[in-house]
């Protein structure tokens, strides 16, 4: 197998690399890029803890290859965190304790930015529904499930 | 019996002006998990580093009669292959026995199998090369040729003569039987008005942490020291174990444990893959990492349940409990674990029956058979939702059975709650318990008649709902009485050590570890709070062999109870010692001096008198200028380990609200309840996330968790997809409340919160299930509840 060079951005930034194509996107973060933010739970698609935004949209990393990004902007809880865009998200997960051991943390902060970037007042059925795809063990996801529908609550209140 | 702190005087040490205890404080290091900037040992890439990636046996039984590596040695990237007989080389084998568990037998495991494999999934060469993905190419072109045995999977023809000896020099499949006979139960059987019996079965399930179990392991041979980066729950523990069996002392072993995945009792144990890595660091002088994938994760992490169950209730027209019986039988794989022993969760099934409650009958059996699927032992709650489900599914019965309301008959039998100090009829001794407050809350926060009217309006539009309610008890704090007794090194006490340091902020160093329950938090609010400084000034330091007091660490319910003990008689002495020295800096006493938010007050006008990083700046800097013969020390250690009793009992009760769709099979959590008592709450959000995470697994084995073995011992659920854990679609809201016992055998007064969530939510689910059952004349006791279950026992498939 030989690696084929890639360019894509990443965090708002222009990366160029060599990657063997089989190389998927979590590992090609992790391992190239030295960004561990981004977690590798399952492998196979199922965990949701590898969640980072794909040219807008929320994918698995693991079930993406690093060459099919070519070209493509990619955003992960790095940059999510640099940026302030999830910072009250943050300050609202913090204050609820919606975190334990954190390992899902990133995948679940991407996925409930996601909806509430679709869905601006979404009820409690419907932030469960959209955390579907994303395991936690440690949490028993109420706590999760609050403060994200404080932080909603927060930004309707805030917005003009 | 509610007991307040104000009832103790030696309380005050926590009552004092700006106290954290009882607050709800954002945990310290958060902020570093929720932007992708922890450290968890996957993260983890060292100079020099090679992975390694263990080749598996396909197999549950069969002798290895030939490895041929030669292939992938050749393949780019390969460092090494080495197999069982060539790591036997730096490691010697163990066997997972503790001397108090008598009788209990095991046979001697190797860090790779030698000549035989005992489960799918045992390792059988370990490939090591420059990348994982190298080593799994290469690990394709390893050619075993093996020689099938037969396979022993069900764990009820596992003494059958007929059934072959998967250790012949043990002698049987028997590892350990214990027996346990208190009171007159066939008498009072035979007098009781009803005896009910049934079979209880638990599938066998895993934790799923959702990082998997990683190591590196850094063998640095010139300074003759192997560094060990895991992700575990005992850092000494592990200390202990890799020195042991690589013939190192503990002082040239170190083990870091920086951020865990989750661990849920997974990461306390020591894994065969985890011993070969730190042996392959020593082989190769070089570091090596090891990180599970899931699926093999699911066929090496430790499994846990798997217990069938036969109960007995005897029951008087009353409701009195007249006696329990039980005979319990569970399956462990071939291997008892190592140092804990797959014989706790058994032993733990027979202590815990019939806890909650007054009879003194109690008869039991525990037999623990030796299995070719993967190993078990201790996981979350161990054993306690066995005995919770067995309890609890028996006094349902009974009270079925007589006609009484499964509250009422809770009420007639739950143990008083001034008749403490008592003991329970396999022995165990109860402080301090508050199983009626607990339930009385629990019926009024569930608000119990208006749901049962809910249930019959539901029922008569034919909507089946049900609510089933779980009385339990837990282990917590344990003493040496678990390990220590029996001969494993694994510490019951903790230390901690605090220091003020040269601008008047406070290093607190502790034995126990955090992995999300709190512990770094629950520690600095103890200290902010006893010292007298806000928590921003408090950094605590935990998970590093070199660089923290010697202890246990974090598991069964340890942490704050023990850990937190420590960390209160650590700050009380520093505090102490800095009032001394700001005695003799102020010309004062040190009785008339108090430190309030970070400076030292007057008693007397709470006058601010000298701010703590003045009276640091003199004592390190400035020591000339304190008086003739005071010599500061602002740095204190204390160790604590409970002496009085061998475990802090903590008790709770649970309820369930459900729908069961009678067509589909399909259970709709609508509500959870919990009431528990962990004696003095540190962080009461803390607490409730505890008990909410530990609900959530304990619904998971209720409703989704099992691992599917087939007859030949072959795992077939072993990926996520197939698996299934809880989400959060499926989850109801949990509310929880508390009734507070303080153990009076610390200041602190804090016992555990980990596992109580766990012990008792497949109980309430069960019971649940069977009343919205209740009009079908059906009833069922095994879990998990899957539509197969429901709808087979009402006749439907």
């Amino acid at each position: 197998m030989t690696p084929v060079p890639i360019f894509l951005e990443v965090n708002g930034e222009r990366i160029d690399a060599h990657v063997l194509p089989r190389l998927n996107l979590a590992d090609f973060l992790r391992e190239h890029l030295k960004l561990t933010g981004t977690h590798v739970g399952c492998e196979h698609g199922v965990c949701g803890a590898c969640t980072v935004r794909f040219n807008g949209e929320i994918v698995r990393s693991c079930l993406i290859l690093a060459v099919q990004a070519q070209e493509g902007s990619v955003e992960t809880i790095e940059g999510l965190s640099d940026s302030g865009e999830i910072a009250d998200l943050q300050a609202a997960f913090r204050d609820r304790n919606a975190l334990q051991c954190g390992f899902c943390t990133p995948g679940m902060l991407m996925a409930a930015q996601d909806l509430l970037k679709q869905t601006p007042k979404p009820d409690r059925e419907e932030i469960r529904a959209h955390l579907s795809g994303n395991y936690c063990r440690c949490t028993g996801y109420q706590a999760i499930i609050d403060a994200i529908e404080t932080t909603a609550r927060l930004r309707a209140e805030r917005a003009p | 019996m509610t007991r307040t702190p104000e009832d103790r005087a030696a309380f005050s040490v926590l009552d004092r002006p700006n106290s954290y205890i009882g607050k709800t404080v954002p945990r310290p290091n958060l902020d570093r998990l929720m932007q992708g900037r922890g450290l968890y040992v996957s993260d983890i890439e060292l100079p020099r580093m090679a992975h390694v990636v263990f080749l598996r046996s396909p197999h549950a039984h069969a002798k290895i009669t030939g490895i041929d590596a030669a292939a992938a040695k050749r393949m780019p990237g390969i460092i090494a292959v080495v197999t069982g007989q060539e790591i036997a080389a730096v490691i010697t084998p163990w066997v997972g026995v503790l001397s108090h568990l008598k009788g209990l037998k095991s046979a001697p495991q190797s860090a790779i199998a030698v000549d035989r494999v005992c489960w799918q999934g045992e390792a059988v060469a370990a490939i090591i090369a420059t990348s994982r993905a190298a080593a799994e190419d290469a690990a394709e072109h390893i050619s075993v040729a093996y020689e099938e045995l037969d396979a022993v999977t069900d764990m009820q023809t596992a003494l059958d003569p007929t059934t072959s000896v998967i250790h012949p020099a043990l002698g049987d499949n028997l590892a350990f039987e214990r027996n346990h006979d208190a009171g007159t139960v066939d008498a009072v059987l035979a007098a009781s008005d009803e005896v009910v019996e049934a079979e209880f079965i638990f599938g066998r399930h895993t934790g799923v942490t959702l990082e998997p179990r990683s190591v590196v392991a850094d063998w640095n041979a010139a300074e003759a020291r192997l560094t060990i980066y895991q992700g575990t729950q005992a850092p000494h523990m592990v200390q202990n174990i890799a020195a042991l069996h690589l013939g190192l002392q503990e002082s040239q072993v170190r083990v870091v444990c920086k951020d865990v995945g989750g661990s849920f009792g997974i990461k306390v144990h020591i894994y065969a893959d985890e011993m070969a890595t730190y042996a392959l660091s020593k082989l190769l002088r070089r570091p090596v990492k090891f990180v599970a994938d899931r699926v093999e994760s699911f066929n090496t992490d430790i499994h846990a349940r798997d217990h069938r169950c036969k109960g007995k209730i005897g029951v008087k027209c009353d409701g009195t409990i007249t006696a329990f019986e039980i005979d319990d039988l569970t399956g462990i794989g071939p291997y008892s674990m190592y140092p804990r022993t797959s014989a706790i969760e058994a032993n733990q099934v027979v202590n815990l029956v019939g806890g909650p409650y007054v009879t003194k009958n109690y008869r039991a059996r525990a037999r623990v058979v030796f299995q070719n699927k993967n190993v078990m032992c201790q996981y979350r709650a161990v054993g306690h939702p066995i005995a919770c489900s067995v309890t609890e599914g028996l006094v349902d019965l009974a009270a079925m059975k007589i006609g009484m309301d499964p509250v009422e008959i809770r009420r007639r039998n739950l143990i008083a709650d001034d008749a403490y100090p008592c003991a329970s009829p396999s022995g165990l001794r109860f402080e301090q318990l508050s199983h009626h407050a607990a339930l009385a809350k629990l019926i009024k926060m569930m608000d119990y008649d208006a749901l049962r009217a809910e249930q019959a309006m539901l029922r008569a539009r034919n909507i089946h709902c049900g609510i089933g309610i779980a009385s339990f008890i837990e282990v917590t704090n344990p003493s040496a009485a678990f390990y220590g007794v029996g001969g494993a090194k694994i510490s019951s006490q903790d230390g901690v050590a605090v220091r003020l340091d040269a601008q008047g902020a406070v290093v607190c160093q502790t034995s126990i570890t955090e992995q999300g329950q709190g512990s770094e938090s629950l520690t600095a609010q103890i200290v902010g709070s006893v010292l007298g400084v806000s928590m921003d000034r408090v950094r605590v330091i935990l998970g590093d062999t070199d660089n923290t007091p010697y202890g246990g660490g974090t598991w069964a319910s340890r942490g704050a109870g023990i850990g937190g003990e420590a960390a209160l008689q650590a700050t009380k002495e520093l505090r102490k010692n800095i009032l001394d020295v700001a005695a003799a800096i102020l010309q004062s006493s040190p009785g008339d001096l108090d430190i309030v938010s970070n400076s030292v007050v007057n008693v007397s006008d709470g006058a601010p008198r000298i701010e703590l990083s003045e009276l640091a700046r003199i004592v390190y800097f400035r020591p000339d200028t304190l008086p003739p013969g005071i010599q500061a020390e602002l740095m204190a250690t204390r160790h604590f380990v409970p002496r009085e009793y061998p475990f802090a009992f903590t008790n709770g009760v649970q309820a369930s609200w459900l729908e069961v769709d009678t067509d589909t099979g399909f259970v709709k959590l609508l509500k959870h309840w919990v009431v528990e008592d962990c004696g003095t709450i540190i962080n009461p959000q803390l607490v409730d996330e505890q008990i909410r995470g530990g609900v959530v697994q304990g619904l998971g084995a209720a409703l989704f968790e099992k691992c599917i073995y087939d007859e030949r011992g072959q795992l077939t659920n072993a990926n996520l997809a197939d698996y299934l854990v809880p989400m959060s679609g499926e989850m109801p809201d949990i509310d929880v409340g508390h009734v507070v016992s303080p153990t009076l055998e610390s200041e602190l007064g804090a016992k555990g919160a980990g596992e109580a969530g766990t012990a008792g939510a497949a109980a309430a689910v069960t019971n649940a299930v069977n009343d919205a059952l209740r009009p079908f004349g059906t009833i069922i006791t095994e879990i998990p509840l899957t539509p197969q279950i429901i709808l087979t026992a009402l006749g439907r498939i």
